[in-house]
């Protein structure tokens, strides 16, 4: 185990958080804001993949499949958010039905649509490289990952940190009734948040596409990941979803690279830990 | 101003409101009176539109109102002072009072809430969750205010404060009554209540039960000890 291996995996596990964070933060929020459990919410990853596939296979252009797939899945978030979750407000069964079912059509259209085949999304000639530094070596589309949701971080914190719409959000999260009863729009709010959260997971499956691939079952295979990381961090917080992402990333990294055959353990034996000290998550509210 | 005919609201099966019919005019402080269980603050629901009404009309600056969603009787110039106070926790006491914020006539701002409660001003950067139970009140009533409204639904606004604060607290309502504000008050606490009040409804078991001028209720000591229990 030399100094270089720790790094190597930390790295690695860094960015697969990243790509993690852009995941599970609109998970986050949708439940902060609305209470939904969106099981459809790693199928929103996996077409934005798909779409990401077929604009670059079109376009050639890396920039356009990313743009196009976040805006394809918001759209799907908001119809399925308008048309269908809103006719069912507070009852958690029914929505947890609803999107298990939207989830399993999601994987068949996909199926029908793409194909049973694993594909590559590919990725620009400038994202290809290798960065050197010594004896390490950082592949740069993976630097690119952990930039992008740098900037995603910043970026939806500094909105629902420091302005009045973040404020609102965060009304919103806090007491659903009251902030309609200072003149909130929250189903306008709620609907904002759930496409947002839709165009990110998007935005993750373009990006996951160019180095974990697009491919049937992706949908469900990220799932539980997110879920670990909301678990852990504390549902509707971002900073929980922040930190989680990166535990997540790490664990399951360096799970996989020293104990491969416990795995799955390395990964949700602290998920139940911490479950058990703080059900809230980290940075829960109760 | 605000007219509510043979209004009934259901909790499910259970039915609180059976027919309530009241009025605030422009200007006046209408109080509620009752004990706990009685559907007071089920009323206070029912009007905002948190849990509204089954049957029965609400009627609001001359709109037909009823189950209008709460935002909506917000911008038309309802604001609500909830029980328990309800503020954002994790909202600082400015984000509180920024969130609610309607321009609609431009009367009450941010410094002129600072300038009402200036406990508020100076701590303003603070979480609500930090504030003290007063300050919570204070905040509660601030941030209503912040939607400019032409109503405002109180309901009881001095629960669990100190002699001290609900003085403080009537003064507000009294000066708020100065400013031509219409308010509908539920209140636990008798003399506050009567104080402020220019007319008095008492609610028993959904209904309405005596209604008249404050001091006819102060002297008419057969209604207060068999509906409020004070001898």
């Amino acid at each position: 185990m030399t100094a270089e291996f720790w790094i190597t995996q930390a790295f690695n596990g860094l960015s697969y958080g990243a790509l993690l964070f852009l995941l599970a933060s609109g998970l986050s929020l949708i439940f902060g804001v609305m209470r939904i459990v969106n099981l459809a919410h790693g199928s929103y990853f996996m077409l934005g993949g798909y779409v990401g596939l077929s604009v670059v296979w079109r376009t050639g252009s890396f920039a356009a499949a990313l743009v196009a797939g976040a805006l394809a899945i918001a759209l799907i978030g908001v119809g399925m958010e308008r048309l269908f979750l809103r006719r069912l407000p507070g009852q958690t069964l029914g929505q947890v039905l609803m999107t298990v079912g939207f989830a399993l059509m999601f994987q068949d259209l996909a199926l029908l649509i793409w194909g049973g085949d694993p594909y590559t999304i590919p990725v620009p000639a400038t994202l290809q490289g290798i960065v050197t530094a010594g004896a390490l070596r950082f592949p740069t589309y993976r630097i690119f990952i952990i930039v992008v949701a740098s900037l995603v971080g910043a970026v939806l914190w500094i909105v629902l940190d420091r302005t009045r719409m973040g404020a609102m959000i965060r009304a919103a999260v806090d007491d659903r009734e009251m902030a309609q009863g200072v003149g909130i729009h929250v189903p306008v709010v709620s609907l904002g948040v759930f496409a947002l959260g839709a165009a990110l997971a998007a935005l993750g499956g373009v990006i996951g596409g160019g180095f974990l691939g697009v491919y049937p079952g992706a949908d469900f295979e990220v799932l539980p990941y997110a879920f670990v990381v909301v678990i852990v961090g504390g549902l509707g917080s971002l900073p929980g979803a922040m930190v989680g992402s990166l535990l997540v990333g790490l664990l399951d990294n360096f799970g996989k690279a020293l104990f491969p055959e416990l795995s799955y353990f390395t990964l949700f034996a602290p998920m139940a830990l911490i479950l058990a000290l703080r059900p809230t998550g980290l940075f829960g509210r109760a | 101003m605000l007219e509510l005919s043979d209004v009934h609201t259901y909790y499910g099966a259970s039915h609180v409101l059976q027919g309530v019919t009241l009025a605030v005019g422009p200007g006046e402080i209408v109080t509620i009176l009752g004990r706990n269980g009685m559907g007071k603050t089920t009323l206070i629901r029912s009007i905002i539109g948190f849990t509204p009404p089954r049957r029965g009309r609400v009627g609001f600056k001359g709109d037909d109102v009823t189950r209008w969603p709460p935002f909506r009787m917000v911008e038309r110039g309802m604001a609500l002072v909830p029980q328990g106070r309800r503020v954002f926790a994790s909202l600082t006491v400015r984000e509180n009072l920024e969130v609610a914020r309607q321009s609609r006539t431009g009367r009450w701002t941010l410094p002129r809430v600072f300038e009402l409660f200036p406990s508020l001003g100076n701590r303003a950067r603070n979480r609500a969750n930090k504030l003290s139970g007063g300050e919570q009140q204070m905040l509660a009533i601030g941030r209503a205010l912040m939607t400019d409204p032409d109503l405002l639904l109180m309901d009881e606004p001095t629960e669990g404060l100190a002699p001290l604060l609900v003085r403080e607290v009537g003064r507000v309502i009294a000066g708020l009554k100065r400013d031509g504000l219409s308010i509908l008050l539920v209140e636990q606490n008798l003399p506050l209540a009567l104080a402020v009040a220019d007319r008095v409804h008492i609610l028993s078991r959904g209904q309405i039960v005596h209604s008249s001028g404050p001091a006819d209720l102060m002297a008419n000591e057969a209604v207060k000890s068999r509906y409020l229990g004070v001898a």
